[in-house]
């Protein structure tokens, strides 16, 4: 991810709500908190010196909860709020400073957006509302139906497009308001908690659909959520806000790792540890390594000595090969242990999270390997690492209690 | 020592501005006067030329267009009772009116609901001109139509359509302002400008609301129309002024329950047509 380049960049975004908000704004460069300026300006400060970039193709879930700032955040990148200071930088074009004509232009071409309470137009059919944003840009009637039912089948809604919205479940309804959204084509796609007025269920298809359309559609995307599990399934980069400011970000499994303060840590709490810890992040080095030619003999005195439950077997260039326990070394003499290779599903990739290991480990092995790209091993995880590995995230977070 | 606060001169203030109003525009609304009163008596007279049972039956055919059959049949046995009272001619007077002195209104009062919705400074004039238009006694606009307009129909549609205009304006402009905000908020997201915003997402959601406002302008319309026939308008309102004038009872009960039918009439068309369209709102 760190090859990607950042398509919208927020440097020192603020927004104080307020009839007046320059005194406000001079408090606050003062250093002097929310409740203060609040106390002697009556102006509320709903962003403070918010900085993160968003990369080309990646979803950036910014998180909180209610009153911290995230929606405001979202709507100062098209500016339906006004930042009171900073800057947006979309593809390096300032939209802070656009003027009036320019700013329609931009969110025009460049901006879709997705609402928490869909926000279809009740007397439009869902053919009409998806053509909207093509509409307002004056495309040739024929084209923008071409391109409203193409969206409309991108997010399974074929067969609707005559529908009104009231007439459609809140799912379908939310998918007409992502089609509406991407007919547009637009580079950046702004998703104000999307999924969060639809029922669990339903969200979790959701999500999973967003992920899979996203490695089709490579989009930017900025989401918010106040649901740490909805920023796990989408599984990008996390910008996690408190009182209008950034707390942390980075990866979920990071703020389980390094949690910036206790707010972040009883934040992730309740995390499933299983589905943000990655194998790699979870495994150690394999102690007990045996090539191609070695023989049982050899391995099983190597196994005995590093106390592994098995070998694991790798040939010359260092791919995984599979894994040998020891009954079956016992007795086995000078076979070369190629030929005794047992179990060669016994391996997890390294990005996968703890959750496959667990099912791997769950089938009565000892040990799995973890491999990266290419089978290559990099390291291994066995059953005492695992519970390891849950055992330390229960420490941290027993922490907060120091 | 005694001291005297002087009356402040209203009525005078009021004389002078009207004074000089008429010296200055009343050649100019002595002409529009002319030319609408011309077009107001043609279009009587054309009506009450044909043969009522064809008015009838053309006023059936489009009633039941725009709503359906059972209210048009209602609708074509109302005019057959006015008909049959020898109310004809007075009926299809007042109808011309109302509905010129509707056309009007609506055709001033939206475009300024519109304007009051968009601009706030805009409604802080309007709103206090609108409780003023709607709070004085319906007889005063009477008194300054005739240096304007002179004695007749086309008096009677100015004071008509002051007096009928403010609920246009009022719910035009709140059905406008009542858009949902989430609306007005993708609406602004996927770039419209003012104007799309307000033709494409504000106008079309507020229709309902907007007919609600016709629905009422109508009815005030029908009820100056009524009072309107003091300065010589005609129609059903002459025949009670009439029959006030000579005392008779039964006429004036007559030509006041022959207004109401004509009221019913146009209220159920009225308040068909805004409810559909408040259906058409959902679906096909």
């Amino acid at each position: 991810m760190s090859e990607a380049q950042p398509r919208i960049k927020v440097r020192g975004l603020t927004k104080i709500f307020g009839e007046n908000p320059l005194p406000a704004l001079r408090l606050l460069e003062q250093g002097k908190g929310r409740a203060e300026i609040l106390a002697a300006t009556g102006a509320v400060v709903g962003l403070q010196d918010v900085n993160f970039d968003v990369n080309e193709g990646e979803i950036l879930v910014v998180m909180g909860l209610s009153g911290s700032g995230k929606s405001t955040c979202l709507r100062c990148i098209n500016r339906l709020v006004e930042p009171t200071a900073g800057k947006v930088l979309v593809d390096d074009i300032d939209v802070t400073a656009l003027s009036e004509k320019d700013l329609l232009a931009f969110r025009r071409t460049r901006f879709g957006m997705v609402f928490q309470q869909f926000a279809l137009f009740p007397h439009r059919t869902i053919l009409k509302n998806v053509e909207y944003g093509l509409e307002i840009q004056n495309v040739a009637p024929a084209i923008r139906t071409e391109r409203a039912l193409a969206a409309i089948e991108q997010v399974g809604l074929k067969g609707w497009d005559q529908h009104f919205p009231s007439q459609l479940s809140g799912g379908m309804q939310q998918r007409a308001g992502l089609a509406r959204a991407l007919a547009l084509d637009p580079d950046v796609l702004l998703m104000d908690e999307a999924f969060s007025a639809l029922d669990p269920l339903i969200r979790r298809d959701m999500q999973g659909e967003l992920v899979t359309l996203q490695k089709r559609l490579k989009k930017t995307i900025v989401f918010v959520s106040h649901d740490l599990d909805e920023a796990i399934a989408l599984g990008g980069r996390i910008v996690l806000m408190k009182d209008g400011r950034i707390v942390q970000q980075g990866f979920a499994a990071d703020f389980l790792a390094n949690p910036a303060d206790d707010y972040v840590r009883r934040f992730v709490e309740h995390i499933d540890v299983l589905g943000v810890v990655t194998a790699g992040d979870a495994m150690r080095e394999a102690a007990c390594v045996a090539e191609w030619s070695t023989t049982a003999d050899e391995a099983l005195g190597r196994l005995e000595q590093s106390g592994d439950p098995a070998v694991t077997v790798v040939c010359n260039e260092g791919r995984f090969q599979g894994t040998v326990e020891a009954p079956t070394l016992r007795g086995a003499g000078t076979t070369p242990i190629r030929l005794l290779l047992s179990d060669q599903d016994a391996c997890v990739v390294e990005s996968a999270t703890l959750t496959s290991a667990v099912a791997k480990l769950a089938s009565g092995r000892g040990e799995i390997a973890v491999v990266g790209p290419d089978r290559h091993l990099r390291g291994v995880i066995t059953n005492t690492d695992l519970v390891q590995a849950l055992a330390r995230r229960n420490g941290s977070s027993a922490g907060t209690a120091r | 020592m005694e001291f005297e606060i002087p009356r402040i001169p209203l009525a005078e203030m009021c004389d002078v501005a009207l004074e000089w109003a008429t010296e200055h525009f009343s050649s100019v609304t002595r002409a529009i006067s002319a030319v609408v009163g011309t077009g107001i008596e043609a279009t009587t007279d054309f009506l009450v030329a044909l043969p009522p049972w064809l008015v009838m039956v053309a006023f059936g055919l489009i009633i039941w267009r725009l709503t359906t059959l059972r209210i048009a049949l209602f609708s074509v046995l109302g005019f057959a009772f006015l008909w049959n009272l020898e109310l004809w001619r007075a009926t299809l007077q007042s109808l011309v009116l109302v509905l010129v002195s509707t056309l009007f209104a609506l055709m001033i009062g939206i475009p300024i609901g519109i304007g009051a919705a968009l601009s706030k400074r805009f409604w802080r004039v309007v709103g206090p001109v609108l409780d003023m238009m709607q709070t004085m006694p319906s007889f005063v606009y009477l008194i300054p139509a005739i240096p304007f307009f002179g004695l007749g129909a086309v008096s009677a549609a100015f004071a008509t359509i002051v007096f009928a205009m403010p609920p246009t304006i009022r719910l035009t402009a709140l059905g406008i302002m009542q858009t949902p905000p989430e609306l007005v908020e993708a609406a602004d997201a996927f770039g419209s400008s003012k104007m799309q915003k307000l033709f494409k997402v504000q106008l079309p959601l507020a229709i309902p609301t907007i007919m609600a406002g016709i629905n009422q302008t109508i009815m005030l319309a029908l009820s100056m129309v009524v009072i309107a026939a003091m300065i010589g308008a005609g129609g059903l309102g002459g025949e009670v002024w009439k029959a006030i004038q000579r005392l008779e009872a039964g006429q004036g009960f007559q030509a006041g329950i022959a207004i109401v039918v004509l009221a019913v009439i146009l209220d159920r068309i009225t308040q068909y047509v805004a409810r559909r369209m408040r259906m058409d709102k959902h679906t096909a």
